[in-house]
């Protein structure tokens, strides 16, 4: 029943060990953690006895419709004349809409509070708004690729025969495009329903979502238990979304594959302004919290100041422990060990996967879990599980990394699984016949072919790490807090020259991430369409 | 790989492997200067310690513990200890997280664990007991809330109700006086407080109407101050700088949740100079809080840190307290300065709870009044 190629048969099975093990001790065995304290009976019933908890799970389901719908209604207009249309500056707004995905949670709740006035902290639009800021990219993504299979002659025949654009839209586009936006949806859905860095940022003591109630019950009310009862609550309604996804997704995959790209110049002057208006707009509306994010970095008492930049980078000495500077330092050595760690072990996966038996499909479905558990859930089961004997991490700078390796893993594995099932059999097979050892096969044959798709995801890994908040928020510690956990430390205090410190590390995460985010896309072997 | 993790990593593959090693680095581990330590009164002959290698502390604390710059200067001096401050978060986050990590703390000493507080870290036991010989110079009403030790008196202090004496004058309308009259539409949304699930104050204000209305009436007082439009903000500093009208952040709320002594640090940090506090305090809303230090379970360096402690209640220390912290002393030889005694108030019978009462039923109020008041 094997397909491993002929060279690495004896070899594959070794590869799974460092990764499955790595799954076992740090993600099944704190899950495990949290299944056995919160699903003891009166832990579950304690929860939902307390009148504290319904306004919480009523508040992160009707915030995360609203950001689905808002989303939804702000993306289609750039969706469609991205789908529809060349125009000048095409491709910068394709990667504006994307960068605003990959910025880390915490940096577009510190640009939103650099952006609103003071009297709209606090409130759920703000975090409504955050939420449908990041979250357009993933309906530009994933109902702009089905748009542009939309044959233009249904809507040309269409107008033809006299139907009104709002006809055309209701009759044709939209039921052409439902499955690709019940799709989107439910990523969005699922990001809102799960959002954390923004609600701790922006939500202030009223507004609370699961994920941020267990936190704040974990470290602010003593109340562990209650902490998990709710993670494994979430974990419920993740597996529940992710059960009903896939079903819906297989549905979905029986759709032609055909691209009809044939994007053209708007040719009326009217649909020209329009095109370029709501180009305008979108762009405005990406980049106007970053350069609030720079403006508010940059004033310190009402006037333009360079004194929060001081103050991080060229700090006096005090006989203070940590500071802002020392958590940009330990960020960048976090994402270093996560890249080289999950690069590392996503190829050994990846290599498994590929080569091994079916029984090793399974590591594929393994290395997947972490995907389905919130970081917060990870945090809090990593906290628990690790903090007493038989394994005491609780003050090791490692267990940091390790949450953010296991978070990474999932997202390079799939970078790097087609890549490695790409590599040729027969170059592998004539290097093994002129004798060359299976490590000399993989070296000389699989290694250059894979090198810029590793490379890319290593990068990719980075940014992971550089921008992740959830898990680092329970488990660092002074002397080890990162970027987000310092800029919520620092924004959630006041004082003028305390805030402009938290904009200033956070303009440096946009420019830490953004340029990690180019280098993965500059090395990626194909190049992105939609 | 960076050094300083290295080596924490290993401490702690060290501490899983045999624990038995610790207790012995601990007590090899110690400072070549701590002959002078016997002047703070040792128990343990300073023959006993036998490294050369200086000794440097960890005090935690939260980010409002500002004693005056060089104050650890004449510690250091005389025992060759160093001391660094690492500060972080409101006393709630500063507790839990100490009680999260209790064993391996994050550092030697921790400072602010108030007594509504208390009763959770000694749960947690995040402390290694201490009793620290300058313990004979306090109240005994204060050192009679840690028999065990776990934990020293370093400073008391009230939670009052502070207001605008500006903006009432200029309304012509009378301050409150009692936790009754800010439930009444004249000073309808002009209240601030800091959240009792993320402060310390803001705790002690639940437990103040908690001991002023009963356990079984306190809820109904809080529909009528969320009816009344009571602003509940996460932290202290951020209600008393940022929205309270009468502090140098110039907010719109003329009534605010914050300590006893703030006007006198009105008075004494007003630039220019000014004669009169531009705050007072409604004295029936007080509640005592009194704070606490101790030596975190699990330090390298427990017998510094036991110097460190009575270092903090010394009366060196204590005197300088009320001037950096606006909290009284617990040593009853450290004298209070002049600008203390001339403008803060301290009530005669503040507000007090049972702490036992404090330690079983806290979280339980805690979740009604998210209910009821945020929710």
């Amino acid at each position: 029943m094997s397909n491993s190629p002929a060279p690495y048969r004896s070899a594959v099975p070794w590869l799974a060990v460092a990764p499955a093990l790595l799954l076992l001790v740090f993600f099944s065995w704190p899950l495990a953690g949290i299944v056995a304290r919160g699903a003891r009976g009166a832990a579950f019933v304690a929860l939902f006895a307390n009148p504290a908890i319904a306004p919480v799970l009523w508040f992160t389901t009707w915030q995360a419709l609203a950001s689905t719908l808002l989303t939804l209604l702000a993306a289609l207009p750039v969706t469609h004349i991205l789908a529809r249309y060349q125009f000048a500056g095409r491709r910068v707004l394709l990667a504006l809409v994307s960068t605003a995905f990959v910025l880390p949670t915490v940096v577009v709740g510190a640009a939103f509070l650099a952006l609103l006035p003071p009297a709209w902290h606090r409130t759920a639009w703000a975090i409504i708004a955050a939420h449908v800021y990041f979250n357009c990219a993933v309906v530009v993504r994933v109902v702009g690729s089905r748009w542009e299979q939309l044959h233009p002659h249904l809507v040309d025949a269409a107008r033809t025969l006299g139907a009104s654009p709002l006809h055309i839209l209701r009759t044709i586009t939209l039921p052409l495009l439902r499955p690709a936006l019940s799709a989107a949806s439910a990523v969005v859905f699922l990001f809102s329903f799960t959002s954390y860095g923004v609600v701790r940022l922006l939500g202030g003591p009223a507004r609370s979502t699961i994920e941020t109630e267990i936190y704040l019950r974990a470290v602010h009310l003593d109340d562990l238990s209650g902490a998990t009862a709710l993670s494994l609550l979430q974990l419920a309604v993740l597996a529940l979304l992710m059960w009903w996804w896939l079903q819906s997704a297989a549905a979905r995959h029986s759709s032609s594959g055909a691209v009809f790209t044939q994007v053209r110049r708007p040719r009326t002057a009217a649909r020209f302004a329009a095109v370029y208006g709501i180009g305008a707009l979108t762009a405005a509306a990406v980049l106007a919290p970053l350069l609030a994010l720079l403006l508010r970095s940059l004033r310190v008492g009402g006037t333009l100041s360079s004194s929060g930049w001081r103050a991080v980078f060229a700090p006096g000495v005090g006989s203070v422990v940590h500071s802002p500077l020392a958590a940009v330092l330990t960020s960048l050595q976090f994402a270093l060990v996560t890249s080289i760690c999950a690069t590392l072990l996503g190829l050994a996966t990846a290599c498994a996967i590929a080569y091994g038996s079916r029984r090793l499909a399974l590591l594929d479905a393994l290395v997947m879990l972490p995907l389905a558990a919130s970081a917060v859930t990870l945090g809090l089961g990593m906290l628990i599980t690790f903090s007493a004997a038989p394994l005491n991490l609780r003050a090791a700078w490692i267990i940091t990394p390790l949450a953010h390796t296991l978070i990474a893993l999932p997202l390079v594995v799939r970078m790097l699984l087609p890549v490695v099932r790409a590599v040729p059999q027969g170059a592998r097979e004539a290097a093994a016949v002129l004798g060359a050892a299976p490590w000399r096969v993989w070296l000389s044959i699989d290694l250059p072919l894979v090198a810029r798709a590793a490379m890319a995801a290593a990068a990719f890994a980075f940014a992971v790490s550089l921008g992740e908040f959830g898990a680092s928020s329970f488990l660092t510690r002074r002397t080890t807090a990162t970027l987000p956990v310092e800029i919520a430390r620092l924004l959630a205090r006041p004082g003028d020259l305390v805030q402009a410190q938290g904009f200033v590390l956070a303009t440096v995460l946009v420019l830490f991430t953004v340029t990690a985010i180019a280098a993965v896309d500059g090395l990626r072997p194909e190049r992105l369409t939609i | 790989m960076p050094n300083k993790y290295g080596g924490a990593f290993m401490q702690c593959l060290l501490r899983c492997a045999a624990g038995a090693t610790l207790a012995l680095s601990a007590g090899c581990a110690s400072s070549a200067a701590s002959s002078g330590a016997v002047a703070l009164a040792s128990p343990v002959p300073a023959a006993t310690f036998t490294s050369a290698a200086p000794v440097t502390l960890t005090l935690l604390a939260y980010d409002s513990f500002t004693p005056s710059a060089g104050m650890f200067d004449a510690f250091t001096k005389e025992t060759g200890i160093e001391v660094q401050l690492a500060l972080g978060g409101d006393a709630g986050e500063l507790v839990t997280k100490a009680a999260l990590t209790a064993g391996t703390p994050e550092g030697d000493v921790l400072w602010g664990v108030d007594n509504t507080l208390l009763s959770r870290a000694l749960q947690a036991g995040m402390f290694a007991p201490y009793a620290s010989p300058n313990l004979a110079h306090m109240d005994a009403a204060v050192t009679a809330l840690v028999p065990g030790h776990a934990a020293t008196p370093v400073d008391t202090g009230d939670v009052c109700i502070n207001y605008d004496i500006a903006w009432f004058k200029a309304r012509n309308l009378a301050p409150p006086l009692t936790l009754q009259d800010l439930a009444s539409a004249a000073y309808k949304d002009l209240l601030v407080t800091p959240s009792p699930l993320t402060s310390s104050p803001g705790l002690a204000f639940l437990l103040a109407t908690v001991a002023q209305f009963g356990e079984d009436s306190w809820q109904a007082y809080w529909k009528q101050l969320r009816g009344n439009g009571v602003l509940v903000v996460d932290g202290w500093t951020e209600a008393y700088y940022t929205e309270f009208s009468g502090s140098s952040g110039k907010g719109s709320r003329p009534l605010v949740v914050s300590y006893g002594s703030s006007p006198p640090a009105e008075v004494i940090y007003a630039d220019p100079p000014i004669s009169e506090a531009p705050t007072a305090v409604v004295l029936r809303t007080c509640f005592r809080q009194v704070e606490f230090a101790g030596v975190l379970r699990g330090t390298a360096h427990e017998r510094e840190a036991q110097l460190l402690v009575d270092y903090l209640t010394s009366v060196a220390f204590q005197e300088d307290l009320p001037l950096t912290m606006f909290v009284y002393p617990v040593h009853q030889a450290a004298a209070l300065p002049e600008a203390f005694t001339k403008y803060a108030q301290r009530p005669a019978a503040p507000l007090q709870l049972d702490p036992a009462r404090i330690a079983t039923q806290r979280s339980t109020w805690l979740d009604e009044w998210t209910t009821l008041v945020l929710r």
